[in-house]
């Protein structure tokens, strides 16, 4: 039986790395249009979770369901492809690339095929990257500045407008304001309502529950490889979380 | 937020015709290939204010004909350095396929099937780069040291030290046929930059490039097939440098084993003056172009000055690190212009 409540909902995920158990028994679902903070300490099994559901290794034990149909994916590609988008911050980028050669990285457009190689229509990407990053709210001068030369959270802005331009369902945020400043960090919490607005359901990790807090729907806890804790924004608060966190 | 509406685009082209004069200046100071152009034309104003000759007519016809077989070998080294590996083994590869040709042809092959199978000859051994590379997992520095080694000893094994002597009947009309001063080889080697120009910067293809040797881990998360895009560059990198050493071969109307023999720096050393970076995912190829004339003209210009030809590695040598220098400070200046 499924619930058709959920975009996407993971069912008694266990995982086991050389005998260590990195996961044991953790059901995480995400709503439409929700965004799902998944805090907890390094070491908690975040990542872990966070990479089956990407696609990139297969749980030992359990299932996965989305848009209420199972799936096995074998590959991040496949998770992809039905769009669940990951956003690493040091891998979602090359930063001596153009913004516009970003966007489209291995998406490009093209105007016609010879063989394999495809012609690019430049004048359509530059045209479609500045639609994609007016549409989460970054006014930037050209497509074509080098992305070394924007600030952490102009990056995690244009990741995210890409993820929104390929139409994903799914974004998935790694520590998506780990080094940045205060005023970036909340520029980057904007981007993520913005995805919430126009229908986009969102998992936010983080071990800082200060970011997390303010814009999550739903603050899911993991310690130890375990849920410890699944709690509606209005249910809980910062002080109680944190004291989850750290007692066990 | 704002919702994309037509009129709140951007049209195309818009914000970069309205550039004042300072940015465009900061345009020309941030292209990669600005501090070889400059040495460039400081190099011939010196070289012609020493020797009027060396622009002489003649002289300038001589250039231009060494100049194609190191700048194609060079292109293949930017292309694949951009994707991010290396190639060491191009100057035995320059010496190779010709032989291979030579070889074919005494053993009584067409001369157009010799020459298709010396540069598929040379493809196979960019693939065995790319492979050993790639499957392995090892540094394309340490694989192609080693295919340098090998390749240059498998030259002299075949021949023993002779060369197979170079096969009359054959025209060279088509690779090295000269009109007025100018060379075939020339003409081959704008087509070659042109089509691997628009490879790089026109195609899809070109962006994976870029991205591979940008930041792999990036391009392999998007989806790109890193491996592939390496092999391929591999390849051609092979490709180039047998076909650079047919055109010398046809040139000379010889095939010496000792060919190539340091040309693998040379080409390094365009490659890098003209603006490539070590570490990938950053090149130019009309650098590259910039950079191969610059060390054909800081050869040819000595010889013209009457300097002692030894002072020709330590010029190449003294370009090669100034470039790198003046692009990285003139570059980091150019960021900080307000404009």
């Amino acid at each position: 039986m499924h619930d058709h409540r959920y975009l996407v909902e993971m069912r008694n995920i266990h995982k086991w790395f050389s005998g260590v158990c990195a996961l044991r028994g953790v059901d995480f679902a995400v709503g439409y249009a929700e965004i799902v903070g998944l805090v907890g300490d390094n070491g908690a099994g975040k990542s872990t979770l966070i990479k089956i559901l990407s696609g990139f290794y297969p749980p030992d034990e359990g299932k996965i369901f989305f848009e209420g149909q199972e799936r096995h994916f074998s590959s991040p590609h496949e998770a992809r492809d039905l769009g669940i988008e990951t956003i690493y911050q040091e891998a979602a980028m090359v930063p001596k690339m153009s913004i516009m050669r970003n966007i489209f990285m291995g998406r490009e457009l093209s105007r016609m095929r010879l063989g394999s190689l495809g012609y690019l229509d430049i004048p359509r990407m530059e045209e479609e990257a500045m639609k994609a990053l007016q549409g989460v709210g970054l006014h930037l001068r050209s497509p074509h500045a080098l992305v070394e030369e924007l600030s952490g959270g102009q990056r995690q802005g244009v990741a995210i407008a890409r993820a929104m331009y390929f139409k994903s369902k799914l974004v998935i945020l790694d520590e998506p304001t780990n080094n940045l400043s205060v005023k970036e960090s909340e520029k980057v919490l904007e981007f993520i309502l913005e995805l919430k607005r126009q229908g986009i359901s969102s998992i936010f990790i983080s071990h800082n529950l200060y970011h997390v807090y303010p814009v999550a729907d739903r603050i899911v806890v993991l310690s130890h490889g375990e849920k410890i804790g699944d709690f509606r924004r209005e249910e809980t608060s910062v002080e109680k979380i944190t004291k989850l966190m750290v007692l066990p | 937020m704002a919702s994309p509406s037509p009129t709140g685009l951007l049209r195309r082209g818009e914000g970069m015709h309205s550039a004042s004069f300072l940015s465009s200046w900061k345009r020309i100071l941030l292209l990669r290939e600005t501090s070889s152009l400059v040495m460039l034309f400081l190099v011939i104003i010196v070289f012609f204010s020493i020797a009027p000759l060396f622009l002489s007519k003649e002289n300038v016809g001589v250039i231009l004909e060494i100049i194609p077989e190191l700048g194609i070998v060079a292109l293949g080294i930017t292309m694949l350095m951009i994707a991010g590996e290396f190639d060491l083994s191009v100057g035995s590869v320059f010496a190779f396929c010709p032989i291979m040709m030579a070889l074919f042809m005494t053993w009584g092959m067409h001369p157009v099937l010799a020459v298709v199978a010396a540069l598929f000859v040379g493809i196979a051994l960019g693939a065995l780069n790319g492979l050993v590379t790639l499957v392995f997992g090892i540094p394309s520095f340490i694989t192609t040291l080693g295919s340098m080694l090998i390749w240059r000893g498998g030259v002299l094994l075949i021949t023993g030290g002779w060369p197979p002597p170079f096969p009359t009947q054959m025209s060279t009309t088509i690779l090295v046929g000269k009109i007025g001063i100018l060379r075939a080889s020339l003409f081959w080697f704008v087509v070659v930059t042109f089509l691997l120009w628009f490879i790089l910067e026109r195609t899809d293809f070109g962006n994976w490039m870029f991205a591979t040797g940008g930041n792999q881990v990036a391009a392999r998360a998007m989806g790109i097939d890193v491996r592939k895009v390496k092999l391929a560059n591999f390849m051609l990198c092979a490709f180039l440098a047998g076909f650079a050493g047919i055109i010398q071969s046809f040139r000379l109307q010889t095939t010496l084993p000792s060919m190539g023999n340091g040309l693998e720096m040379e080409a390094i050393a365009a490659t890098v003056i003209g603006g490539t970076s070590l570490g990938g995912g950053v090149g130019t190829l009309i650098g590259t172009v910039v950079g191969s004339f610059l060390i054909r003209i800081i050869d040819n210009g000595l010889i013209m000055a009457r300097a002692p030809s030894y002072w020709f590695r330590v010029f190449i040598g003294i370009a090669t690190i100034l470039a790198v220098i003046l692009n990285t400070f003139v570059r980091e200046r150019a960021k900080k212009l307000r404009c």
